[in-house]
């Protein structure tokens, strides 16, 4: 790893500062993408921001049906909340499902949705549920957010400080891991709420997480797996890579897009 | 240079190190505990997992400036007066190691299995629970029958003393 400046932060406000008083600082969550990144020498912040002392950037509350998951909670925290438990089962599933333990021990929902790995869980959430990330400057709807891989509307230094969402009334996700990184091969989240019925997709689009408005479409006419199976998935934007093609991938869209209805029920 | 401090094994330890020194790096270089071990450069094997404020991680990946103010517990302070803790006893029991290397990250992970489950454990949890941890010796049957004795051990002698 190269060499670096660790800062520790309580505040969102000192955070911020820390971030902009260097061109090449970068905020610290849980260490899961970053730290890992830095020790194969292909990340090199000057300066470290660490954000796991900020308290207000922590924990969960529900209140009604309206959710705020903190930028700062972890992957753990999230899959054994029994307050989430209890209006949206399905966030919590998903969030049990990333990586091993001691990586939900350390990773974040925040880390996870400023990184927009093509093959994170969490985008396709955020997306489906239309979700809306809120920063240290303004709120950002999931719709808006996602730009690409690794791309994201945050401005440099943006700090996301929570996730916000109205609990919808149906949710379910289902991923196929990559047998060797547990990644999303491809998962795809599915929510019929307020906003109607979206589907997102991560793992398997070549510009990051996306809806599946053709399943939208047929899940909107009527809730059942049976519909997604009527539906055809081009695999002209899907992703090519060593661990599958572009039709595999298609294929594995609609049999999680099944999966995921039959768990939301 | 940073000044670490920070509690090990229930002791106050503190060392000089760079801001990029990982913990798993400081603990064995620094403080000389080398029961941790470092198996691999992805944050994938599992060898390096130790307990920061009771909770299982990877020292590998993190910065022993992080951990700084922490309670870290390692492989080498499960064990109380001279007796094994009942998950390395099963582990010899049971033959749940070869070469032993995935060994202290294998126990530390189990410990925090067994205390997060509260006795709830079965066969498909524990190999879910393991996918962090890496073997190349056993082929994991001995070390998942190893966890679920220890499982057992620990809360039946906590049901048993309810009872
Ligand atoms: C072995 C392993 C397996 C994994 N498996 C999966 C998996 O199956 N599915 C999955 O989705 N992920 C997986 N991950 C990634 C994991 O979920 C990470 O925790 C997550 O992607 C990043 O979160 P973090 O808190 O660790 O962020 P960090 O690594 O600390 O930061 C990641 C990036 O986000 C920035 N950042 C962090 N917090 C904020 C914030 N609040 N505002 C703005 N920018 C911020 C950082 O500057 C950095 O650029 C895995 C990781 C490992 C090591
Ligand atoms: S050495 Fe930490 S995961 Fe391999
Ligand atoms: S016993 Fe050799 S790696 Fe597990």
């Amino acid at each position: 790893m190269y060499d670096t400046n660790y800062h520790r932060a309580s505040s969102v406000e000192e955070a911020v500062k820390l971030r902009s008083s260097q061109d090449e600082a970068r905020y610290l969550s849980g260490g899961m993408t970053l730290i890992a990144t830095m020790k194969q020498r292909l990340a090199a912040p000057s300066d470290l921001v660490d954000l796991r002392h900020v308290a207000s950037m922590k924990g969960i509350s529900v209140e009604g049906r309206k959710v705020r998951i903190g930028a700062g909670t972890t992957h753990a925290e999230v899959a054994s909340s029994s307050a989430l438990k209890s209006v949206c089962p399905a966030i919590c599933h998903l969030a049990g499902m990333i990586g091993d333990p001691h990586v939900r021990h350390m990773g974040t929902i925040g880390g996870s949705v400023a990184n927009n790995d093509p093959a994170a869980d969490y985008p396709s959430a955020v997306l489906a549920l239309n979700a809306t990330v809120v920063t240290d400057r303004r709120e950002i709807v999931a719709d808006d957010y996602f730009q690409g891989m690794f791309d994201t509307a945050l401005e440099e230094g943006e700090l996301i400080t929570a996730i916000t969402f109205e609990a919808p009334e149906k949710a379910g996700y289902a991923k196929f891991p990559n047998p060797a990184s547990r990644y999303a091969l491809t998962g795809v989240f599915v929510a019929k709420g307020a906003s109607g019925v979206r589907v997102a997709v991560t793992g398997a689009g070549s510009n990051g997480v996306f809806r599946a408005t053709d399943i939208e479409i047929a899940l909107s006419a009527s809730w059942s797996s049976d519909f997604v199976a009527s539906v055809a998935v081009d695999a002209g934007q899907l992703m090519e890579d060593m661990h599958a093609t572009p039709e595999y991938r298609a294929n594995l869209v609609k049999v999680m897009a099944k999966r995921a209805v039959a768990m939301a029920g | 240079m940073a000044k670490v401090t920070l509690t090990v094994n229930g002791r106050t330890m503190s060392g000089e190190c760079d801001d990029r020194t990982l913990l798993v790096h400081f603990i064995r270089d620094k403080l000389g505990l080398t029961g941790t071990h470092v198996g691999c450069d992805t944050t994938q094997c599992g060898a390096c997992v130790v307990h920061m404020d009771g909770k299982s991680v990877k020292s590998c990946s993190i910065l022993a400036v992080q951990a700084a103010g922490s309670s870290v517990t390692t492989i080498e302070g499960i064990a109380s007066q001279g007796e094994l803790h009942p998950v390395q006893a099963a582990f010899n029991q049971h033959h749940g190691l070869q070469c032993g290397f995935c060994t202290p990250g294998m126990v530390m992970t189990a410990v925090d299995m067994i205390n997060r489950h509260g006795g709830q454990l079965d066969e498909v949890t524990v190999r879910h629970e393991l996918e962090g941890n890496i073997c190349r010796c056993t082929g994991y049957h001995n070390i998942v029958k190893a966890v679920l004795s220890a499982n057992e051990e620990m809360h039946g002698a906590s049901r048993q003393a309810a009872e």
